[in-house]
């Protein structure tokens, strides 16, 4: 048993082994590169949430008293670049993913640490490029750049913007490449794939569709610029072309998107689960291999954005089918999250009501994706608030929770500082409250039929309005649960409590070294000899019938 | 000079090693992975342009037959050879390296390299053919619109002109054209990148840096090369070879 000591930080660590602004800018360390991304998404997030203000707030009143409809276009194309492209998809990946993958798997970096920092500037660029097109008037498409409003009629940056895109994919594709060639080549001695903590699992799958659907969207964003520039005609029905197929390839990434959003939430969900209720995830083989289903049948579902679209009726169906197809590994992860919470040992920490909070709404978004993906239910549901509510519930009730519950939960191996347990709780809390008030009423002024991306509704529908303002109310609340994180992680790289190697005694590789870590992870590279998430050892453990139970044993 | 590389270096930490690896095998292995992997990307991203490309074919293909017959085979057809020539002297490179003879391996990659520049030599003579006839599709060069001379039915063939297949339009001839340069002009792209991780290469190797017991990069670099080989022998057939069987061909 190890004796209590007061615990310092060591005192060289990735942190302070080097100083000065060059040896961060031109670091190859992963953890670096990790908190470079911390600091560009935080930036992004703050970006794209103050779109969702200006949103929230026109909708308060039925009339477009704040914005005009064009001013509003532009408000919701922004928001949605800015979430999806610039925070969403980096966001698990490029901070925790690049900060863990090795440590996880007892690397000493990613394979190639200097595509890794190329990977970052290049998201930079990509950023700073669509910021300059934010700020000399914006984009007002959609994030969607449906043709021929893109290419032809909208006087907006679409160039600019597509290219600031396009810049960025190449920073996800990098990341991905990276993942994939680390985890199948660099993991230490013993670490066979089925003793890999689920977090590696989910970034694997996250990595293929990273590396096979990110060039798609980039040769599509390409092709709308030179149709907008040079007038070729590829999407342009008076040429020949065809304004669906622009569709085609557009969803042909973005549905694989969401997925590149989720499956890192749901690799966080299992350890932030596991740890917390200190058992073994229950299911580990049908979980793993769940993300990689997840990320095949990923890829065949695009057309279910396309219902109303004049696709054909039997590809419909097909699309239909597969949709209904992909719910079910997600389903299965749930299902095995709950068994492993049941009979176990939960421990209300921050990073556990996150968890928590991932699952329900997590289900609700995706049971509701349900109705989306039955060809009846989505003729009357597209394009209206139910739509908007739905990929919220999973990108924020999911997505975002599942991000905030893991930056908690390695946030003392990060920073080496413990946040305040206290605010923890309280702001999970205020955040859950305040997200539900904002998309729940969503859902319904959808059904009741409130088109998506209008900024003014009929007056003589009160429902509508208290609904909008139920959602806006919300919005406020999940603004101010949001910005208290902000706050005390901020504080407590200063003045939080100092934390040891392992302050939550857990057994993943990741704790097995200090807090924060040495540049190179670990001192003497480590030797794996157990199961991820072994919380009773073997000698404890008792075959029951044909499965392994966890009981202590008398010995 | 000696055939060979004298090794320097302790077998045990090679100079090369990157401080993240625990040693030369994995740095390989982890290299080449990573070079299969982006090759991966590529694919997806030409894959996009090969849709359009069989979509439109597939709605237009009198369009496809008439732009087609009119670009050069015997120009295409020599860049074929020379590219596949020069994914041979790529393989010879590597293999010259593997055994340590860096002089052949160097005239190898320079070999390479200047197929490179030989097949883009007279990519550039096509694309020169093609702002002649005034074949440059949409506004890609303000002021030099899309606007071919098309042949009268029965005109004898002029390799300046357009000759219709009949149910022919030129606006969809000039989609084909649209196809054609964005699919060659990013072949070319990706091939001037070659050539200038082959000239890199070079450099490299006659500094000494190759040997038996260190080649990757250079493999690594064929693995790229004959990447953009493969995508040109597709690009070959689906562009110049449409149709050659039916009128208004010229012979």
């Amino acid at each position: 048993m190890e004796e209590f000591e007061i615990p310092k930080p060591p005192r060289v660590n990735y942190l302070n082994a080097e100083h000065g602004i060059k040896s961060w800018l031109l670091t190859k360390d992963h953890k670096r590169i990790a908190v470079l991304y911390l600091g560009g998404i935080s930036f992004f997030f703050f970006i794209g949430s103050l779109y969702a203000m200006a949103i929230r707030l026109e909708l308060l009143t039925p009339q477009g008293d704040l914005v005009q409809s064009s001013t509003y276009n532009k408000m919701f194309t922004q928001h949605g670049i800015i979430m999806v492209f610039f925070f969403l998809i980096p966001s698990i990946p490029a901070t925790l993913g690049n900060f863990l993958v090795p440590m996880m798997i007892g690397a000493k970096d990613l394979a190639f640490p200097r595509i890794n920092l190329l990977s970052w500037y290049i998201y930079i660029v990509g950023g700073a490029v669509t910021i300059y097109a934010l700020l000399a008037g914006g984009v007002d498409t959609g994030w969607t750049f449906y043709v021929p409003y893109s290419t032809t009629f909208s006087n907006s940056y679409v160039v600019i913007t597509g290219v600031g895109i396009f810049i960025s994919g190449f920073s996800s594709i990098l990341t991905g490449l990276n993942f994939i060639v680390t985890i199948h080549t660099m993991r230490a001695p013993g670490m066979t794939w089925y003793r890999l903590p689920l977090f590696i699992w989910s970034h694997y799958a996250t990595s293929l569709i990273m590396i096979l659907g990110t060039p798609v969207i980039a040769i599509t964003l390409l092709l709308v610029a030179f149709e907008r520039l040079a007038h070729i005609g590829i999407f342009d029905p008076a040429a020949g072309g065809d304004p669906v197929l622009f569709q085609h390839l557009f969803w042909f990434y973005s549905h694989p998107a969401v997925y590149i959003m989720v499956l890192p939430a749901m690799g966080v969900v299992s350890e932030l689960i596991a740890n917390f209720s200190r058992k073994n995830i229950f299911g580990y083989k049908f979980v793993a291999f769940s993300s990689l289903a997840i990320a095949v049948l990923g890829f065949l579902v695009w057309g279910h954005h396309m219902f109303v679209a004049s696709q054909s009726v039997y590809a419909g169906m097909i699309f239909s089918f597969l949709s209904f197809a992909v719910a079910i590994p997600s389903a299965i992860k749930v299902f095995n999250w709950t068994a492993t919470l049941y009979k176990s040992s939960i421990s209300y920490d921050t990073p556990m009501l996150y968890a928590l909070g991932f699952i329900g709404l997590f289900t609700i978004g995706g049971m509701t994706g349900l109705f989306l993906a039955s060809l009846a239910t989505d003729v009357h549901l597209s394009d209206t608030y139910f739509i908007v509510a739905h990929f919220h519930y999973i990108m924020v009730g999911g997505t975002l929770l599942a991000y905030l519950g893991g930056l908690h939960y390695w946030w003392p191996k990060i920073s080496g500082r413990m946040y305040p347990e206290g605010w923890g709780r309280f702001s999970a809390l205020i955040i859950f409250v305040g997200f539900n008030l904002t998309f729940s009423p969503q859902f319904v002024l959808g059904y009741m039929g409130m088109p998506r991306r209008y900024h003014t509704y009929p007056a003589d529908l009160v429902s509508w309005q208290v609904l909008h303002v139920l959602s806006t109310a919300g919005a406020s609340i999940l603004g101010v649960g949001l910005l208290i994180p902000l706050v005390y992680l901020a504080w407590s790289l200063r003045y939080g409590r100092i934390a040891e190697s392992n302050p939550w005694h857990l057994p993943g590789l990741e704790w097995q070294t200090s807090s924060p870590p040495p540049t190179e992870n670990f001192i003497t590279t480590p030797i794996v000899t157990q199961e991820a998430y072994e919380f009773v050892s073997p000698e404890h453990k008792q075959i029951v019938g044909r499965f392994e139970r966890e009981r202590p044993v008398e010995i | 000079m000696p055939e060979g590389l004298a090794t320097t270096h302790d077998a045990a930490t090679h100079s090369a090693l990157q401080h993240h690896f625990e040693n030369m095998e994995q740095q390989r292995e982890a290299g080449t992975l990573g070079m299969w992997v982006f090759l991966v990307t590529e694919i997806m991203f030409f894959g996009g342009m090969f849709l359009a490309y069989t979509l439109y074919r597939y709605k237009y293909p009198e369009a496809f037959a008439t732009a087609s017959n009119h670009l050069d085979i015997r120009l295409g057809a020599v860049n074929t050879v020379v590219l596949i020539f020069s994914s041979f002297t790529m393989a010879m490179a590597v293999f010259y390296t593997q055994l340590g003879k860096r002089r052949n391996s160097i005239v190898c990659l320079v070999m390479t390299i200047v197929l490179g520049l030989t097949f883009l030599g007279i990519k550039a003579v096509e694309y020169r053919d093609k702002y002649v006839d005034n074949l440059i599709p949409g506004q890609l060069i303000p002021g030099h619109p899309f606007h071919p001379e098309v042949a009268k039915p029965g005109e004898e063939a002029n390799q300046h002109k357009l000759h219709l297949v009949p149910g022919a339009t030129v606006r969809n001839v000039e989609l084909f054209f649209w196809i054609y340069f964005a699919m060659t002009g990013m072949h070319a792209l990706h091939m001037i990148i070659g050539v200038g991780l082959l000239t890199v290469m070079t450099i490299l190797a006659v500094r000494g840096r190759f040997g038996p017991e260190y080649h990757s990069p250079i493999e690594i670099s064929g693995l790229y090369w004959h990447f953009v080989d493969i995508v040109w022998i597709f690009l070959f057939p689906l562009l110049y070879l449409l149709g050659r069987h039916l009128e208004g061909h010229m012979g």
